[in-house]
Parts: structure tokens; sequence; C-alpha cells
């Protein structure tokens, strides 16, 4: 399409944006979304550093409780699916169309292994009677009871993210197979990478204060 | 030239039902008037619930409602004013259908999320309201669901609660849409300092939008988990804490009332120039002025815990800094003053409102400071002075400048020129009507008449008789204001694109304006309010190429 101009009263002209096709504005707006998730997780991470400077014993006890491998080598696993989306991003604008949809698939299987790993923890957990609300976490300390209820709503939320993420690589898979994502017109998939950095950054921070603190 | 009521684009491409033709577009324009046609029909749901409450405290004790049924119907109105009205309220309204045109842009950056905002926006209504018909009630809380008590009622929180948090995703989306806009759409040669002050307005409302509503949204998401699965974060039975609901409560809800006054200051500066005939006195005062009281706004919300046990340290910082709010905000009342001095004032009905509004405001906001006064503060917490202190800026302040605006740009939206003589009836009624219904309750509140009380002691009967009739002026200027509109439609005589010689893009165009705006983007290399022996200066050809006269 011919590129509109708007004219001055010299008769000098200047591009004007056209709103349906304006890369530089979706990289923005989705930059905004991310500082909007930013602000909700910030809370949480508020909340927890307010109980944790008042039950910092106890919060250490009680992250004696949690697996710190199961969640190191979850870890990992997001790191590794971090770089495999951005080689999908990289070989897409390279115009290695199929590596990328690969690599694309290979993030999904890891972000699919994540959360079997979570499930597993969370099972385990509930197993020995520790999920919010249940008499045996009732009956604990209170620094328990905060830590984990923290620790459910804090990675369940990020799990719904992880849910929301493997959505979104279905649908940019969906998209590079119909053409809606090409080498030249791919700011889907490069948003979709952004928020997938997103959620692997949010667990980079969940992990050391849930964790590694009772280490 | 065809008008976008008579064409328009839809998400799924075309379609012949007009219902579907306006439920599924994505024209900014329809939007816009999509949300004002639910907006307004929620305002009176909650104006009659408000005169309710003012016949039942007519006279002392119990007269036909239940004190239960009293708290429903507080938080009825509170919770449809502030989440259902004047949040979503003039950038939802007036800016969807405004900004685009200011800009020079021929849609929002991106149509498709407009559309979607509206949708959000109805699902939080359809799951606010349908507390109403489940037969618990409403919920009894306040609008400010303040923990343990809002952990604890039986009455129906959650699908308020809920609703809160859907209408929150609603204004996120509609506030980054707008920042978008407002940085990629400007017409070429518009820079940041040569756009219209109500885009200045709306530009900060988007990002306090952005910034504080999150904290809401899981704030509300933490309590409606609470209340389902007991996870104890702000239960203090279980070691949490309900102050810090408060903080969190407040980090949003504080910004938010900047939130709902910063368009409505916008649309002043355009109603001053316009009716007074000259360029705006302290642009860029004008322009920082708005941002800044977006920044400090966001860090005064401790004001409102003046008296829930927070340290003196902290309390002495929120209190200075809500004192530093009044700066940027004087700012902003003396560059209006001096706008005025010295111009052609035209006492149209538009301009008659926004004088109205800056008078209540400049109340309002004083009597804002006497409450961030510690000291005063201890003796007005929780009083009737707190909710006149409110209504003054939101009802006094906001709504005036909201039915300002709807007057100025009526005819730019309908086509039509309502009739003066009723608008003019309607302002007085409302003016003389508003100060009845809450300069009382001032000195009410100050001798010790609680709020949020279903009955008060006699002494206090001649503050609520007066405001009583006040409340019906109140309602009288509204139904005309309505019907004025509603006629206005129907036999009001054709506007033309520039019925005020008003200076700012929209009114170069046809009203109503075309589905797209501008057939070609005009290039824009001055001022917005360039007047000259009382005539704008800047004129357009047919190409939006500028004419030199």
């Amino acid at each position: 399409m011919k590129q509109e101009m708007a004219y001055d009263v010299a008769g000098n002209s200047y591009p004007v944006t056209d709103y349906k096709d304006d890369y530089d504005g979706e990289k923005f707006g989705f930059w905004i979304f991310l500082l909007t998730e930013m602000m909700m997780f910030g809370v949480l991470f508020l909340l927890f550093a307010i109980n944790f400077y008042r039950h910092s014993e106890l919060f250490g006890t009680s992250s004696g409780h949690l697996n710190v491998w199961l969640g190191g080598v979850n870890t990992v696993i997001l790191l590794v699916s971090t770089y495999t989306m951005g080689l999908a991003s990289l070989m897409m604008r390279q115009a290695k169309v199929r590596a990328s949809a690969y690599f694309v698939g290979a993030t999904v299987v890891m972000a699919i292994i994540f959360l079997s790993i979570k499930a597993f923890e969370w099972s385990v957990d509930i197993h020995h009677g520790i999920y919010p609300g249940s008499g045996i976490l009732d009956a604990k300390d209170k620094g328990e009871i905060l830590f984990f209820g923290l620790y459910f709503v804090m990675t369940g939320l990020h799990g719904l993210h992880v849910i929301v993420g493997i959505a979104l690589m279905a649908w940019v898979l969906l998209l590079i197979r119909s053409g809606g994502i090409r080498p030249e017109h791919n700011i889907v998939m490069k948003n979709v990478t952004l928020y997938w950095d997103f959620v692997h950054l949010i667990w980079i921070i969940l992990f050391p204060l849930f964790y590694m603190i009772g280490v | 030239m065809p008008s976008f009521y008579h064409e328009t684009e839809t998400v799924f491409g075309t379609h012949k039902n007009p219902i579907f033709q306006w439920i599924f577009t994505v024209d900014h324009k329809r939007i816009a008037l999509l949300y004002m046609g639910v907006m307004f029909t929620l305002f009176f749901l909650a104006v009659s619930a408000a005169v309710t409450m003012r016949a039942e405290l007519f006279f002392p004790g119990p007269q036909f409602l239940k004190p239960h049924t009293y708290n429903e119907l507080f938080t009825f109105h509170g919770v449809t004013m502030i989440f259902l009205f004047i949040v979503p309220g003039i950038p939802a309204a007036l800016g969807n259908f405004i900004l685009p045109l200011m800009l020079g842009a021929r849609d929002l950056s991106f149509p498709r999320l407009n559309l979607l905002s509206w949708w959000f926006y109805v699902i939080g209504v359809a799951t606010a309201y349908s507390a109403l018909m489940s037969g618990h009630g409403f919920a009894d809380t306040g609008w400010t669901f303040y923990a343990p008590y809002s952990l604890r009622t039986d009455s129906h929180v959650l699908p308020t609660l809920v609703a809160a948090f859907i209408l929150g995703i609603s204004s996120i989306l509609t506030g980054i849409n707008f920042v978008v806009t407002i940085h990629r759409l400007r017409a070429p040669g518009m820079g940041f300092f040569k756009m219209p002050l109500f885009v200045w307005g709306l530009y900060s409302t988007a990002w306090i939008q952005v910034l504080a509503t999150p904290v809401i949204g899981i704030t509300l998401l933490l309590v409606i988990l609470e209340r389902t699965l007991n996870i104890g974060i702000f239960d203090p039975t279980k070691g949490g804490d309900p102050i810090l609901y408060e903080h969190l409560f407040w980090i949003y809800s504080h910004p938010a009332v900047y939130l709902m006054i910063l368009p409505g200051f916008g649309i002043v500066s355009e109603v001053l120039t316009t009716f007074t005939r000259r360029t705006i006195f302290g642009y860029h005062a004008i322009a920082i002025s708005s941002a800044s009281i977006a920044g400090i706004g966001y860090l005064v919300w401790g004001h409102h815990m003046l008296t829930s046990g927070i340290s003196d340290m902290a309390r002495i910082i929120f209190s200075l800094l809500t004192f530093l709010v009044a700066i940027p905000t004087g700012v902003k009342i003396f560059d209006w003053i001096a706008t005025l001095y010295k111009g052609s004032i035209i006492l149209a009905t538009p301009m008659l409102w926004i004088l109205g509004s800056i008078v209540n405001f400049t109340i309002g906001g004083l009597t804002g400071l006497t409450l961030a006064a510690i000291g005063a503060d201890i003796h007005l917490h929780d009083t009737y002075f707190v909710v006149a202190h409110f209504h003054y800026t939101i009802l006094g302040g906001v709504m005036f400048m909201f039915i300002g605006g709807l007057h100025y740009w009526y005819p730019k939206i309908t086509g039509k020129i309502y009739d003066e003589v009723r608008g003019r009836i309607a302002f007085g009624l409302m003016f003389v009507g508003f100060n009845m219904l809450w300069f009382p309750m001032f000195i009410a509140g100050f001798l010790g008449n609680p709020r949020r009380y279903f009955d008060y002691l006699p002494t206090f009967t001649i503050y609520h008789q007066i405001a009583g009739v006040g409340a019906v002026l109140v309602a009288s200027g509204l139904l005309t204001i309505l019907y004025n509109f509603a006629r206005g439609l129907k036999d009001g005589k054709e506007a033309g694109p520039n019925p005020w010689n008003a200076t700012t893009l929209e009114w170069h165009i046809s009203s109503p304006p075309p589905l797209e705006n501008f057939s070609k983007i005009p290039y824009v290399d001055f001022d917005p309010y360039e007047y000259e022996h009382g005539e704008p200066v800047v004129h357009f050809d047919e190409n939006f190429q500028r004419v030199v006269r």
C-alpha cells in the first residue's frame, strides 16, 4: 500500500501513521500491558516482603517444607524455554519459518513439563493437608498460614500465566500455519515472546523467595 | 456526506442487522455512544437510590427503610457511581469520541481492543447487578469493601467484587489504548505541546488507569480468595492484616479520584478558550500540572487512613504530600481565571456549567485541605464533612464538567443544537440545588453528624431538610437536561461543522463526523487555541490543507 502523506502550507510532505498497521504502536502497547502485570505481581511481592519481615523465622521453616530440587528443575526448564522462544522469534525474522515453528513447539512442551511438576508439588502439599483453609494448616502458627497462603496465591497466579502462555503459543502456531505470522509481519510472535520472557522473570523471583530462604 | 450513523465497520466485517452493527462496531464514535447509553442509564438508577436515601433522612427516626436496606442502598449508590459511572466516565464516553478527532486520527490505535473494553464493561455491569437478583441482597459494605467486614458479612459481596475486577480490566485496556493512540497517532507536526488540553487530561488519566488499576485488581482478587478459600492475608485471626487492605485499596482508589477529575479539567480548558475567544493562559503550565497531579496523586493515599493507627511519621508525610497536590491544582485555577481576564466571555450553556464547576471545585478542593490537616481530620473523619467534600469535587466538579462537555460536544455528536433556554434553566436548577444539597452537610459534619448512618439526632434535622429540597432540585435539573437533549435530537436546528467558532481539529470536520473522521490527515504546525479578533486563525480547504488568508 502507498504511504499516505500530509502536506503543510508550503507543500512539504510528512508521512502519516497507518493505525491499521503500526508495528511500533503494537509493541509499545504490549510493553504497557506488561507494566500492568508487573504492578499486579508487585503488590504480591510487597505482601510477601511485609509478612516476611514480620515472621522471618517461620517463613524460613515453612520454606524448608518445599522441595528445592523440584523447584530448581522447574527454574532450569523455564530458563531454557525462554531461550527456545527467543530463538523461534529470531528464526522467524530470518525467514526460517519451519525452524521457528519447531522452536515454538519445543517451548510448549517445556511449559507443559513445568506445569506437570508444579501440579505434582501441589498435590503432595494438599495430600499432607497443607492448603488454604485446611484444619491442619490453620492449626499451625500464623507465619506458616501466611507463607502457604501466599505460596498458593502467587505460584497459582504464575501457573495461570503459564497456561495462558501455552494457549498463546498454540495460537502462534496456528497463525504461522495460516500465514497470519510471516517474516515481514511478526508482531504477534514478538509480543508472545515478550510475554513468555515476563512469565519466566516472575518465576526467577518466586523461586528464591519460596524455595531457597529455608535452605 | 454520510455520517458514522449511516455506515460502520464491525469486528466481523459487515452486518445487515442494526443491533449487531452497534454492539460489534469497531468505530470509536459508536463505542463512545454505547458507553454513554449504558452509563447514563446506571447513573439515573444511582441517582434514584440517592434520592430515596434523602427521603428517608428527611425526618429523624426510621421512616420507610430498614437499616440494612439503607446500607445496601448507599453501597449500591457508591458502587454504581464509582465503578460503573464516573471511573469509566469522561474517558470512555467523551474521550472515546473526541480523542481521535482532536489528534487528527481515524480511530484509536486498537479499535477491536476498544470494543473488547466495552464488552468487559457490560459483563462487569451484569455481574454487579446479578447480586440484586440472587435473593441475598446487594453488598452492604460500602463501595470500599473494607476487611475484615467484607470477609464476614453474609450479604452478597462476591458478585460485586468480581464485577469490580472485570471493570478494572476494561479500564486498563482503555488506558493502554489511549496512551498508545496519543503517542502514535497524533497528526504529523503535532508535538506533545501542540495537543489540545483535553488530550493532556486523558493522557494523564490513561497512565493512572494503567499503573493503579492492577493494584485494586489483585487486592479485590485476594478478598475474593479470602472469602472462598480462606487464604488469611487480610484476616486478623490468621495473622493477616486488615490495615494492609486499606493501604492497597487506597493506593488505587485515591489516584482514581484524579482519574475522574483530570479529563474534566481538560474539558474546562477547551470550553473556556472557546467561549472567551482567546488562547489559554499558561498552556504549558496547565499541561504539566495535569501530569504532576497524576504523579503526586499516586503518593497521597495514606490521608484516608490518618485515624487508622499508622505512625505519626507516616501521617505527617502523607499530610504534606496531600498539601502538595494543591499546588498544580491551584496553578490550573489561576490560569483559567487569567484566561477569562479580558476575554470576550460568552455565557452559553457549556460555559455556565464550566464556570459553576470551577466555583464548586474550589470549595471542594479547599475543604480537602482541611481534611488533609491531621488534627482537623481526627475531628472530621467519617462525618458528613467528608461526604460533602467528596461530592463537591466529584458531583459539583467532575459531573458539572462532564455535563458541560456533553453540551459543548452535543452538536458534534448529534449534528443538532439543543435549546439554549432550557439548557440555562437546567443549569440554574442544578447549581442552586447542588449547593443546597451539599453545603449544609459541611456544617452537619463539622457539628458531628457521622456518615453512613440510617438515622441522626434531631438537632441535625434542619440540615437534612435543606439537603432534601436540594436533592429534588438536582433531580429535576438532571431530568430537564435529559428532556432538552431528547428534544434537541428531534427538532433542534442543524449545527454545521463549527457552531461555537472553536479551534481544535474536531470542529474542522462535519457534524456528525463521517466513518473514518478525516478523508485526508491535516498537517498540524499550529497551537490548539489560536484566535485573532475573536475568530479562529486556522482554516483548512476540503483536502485538509491549510488555507492562508
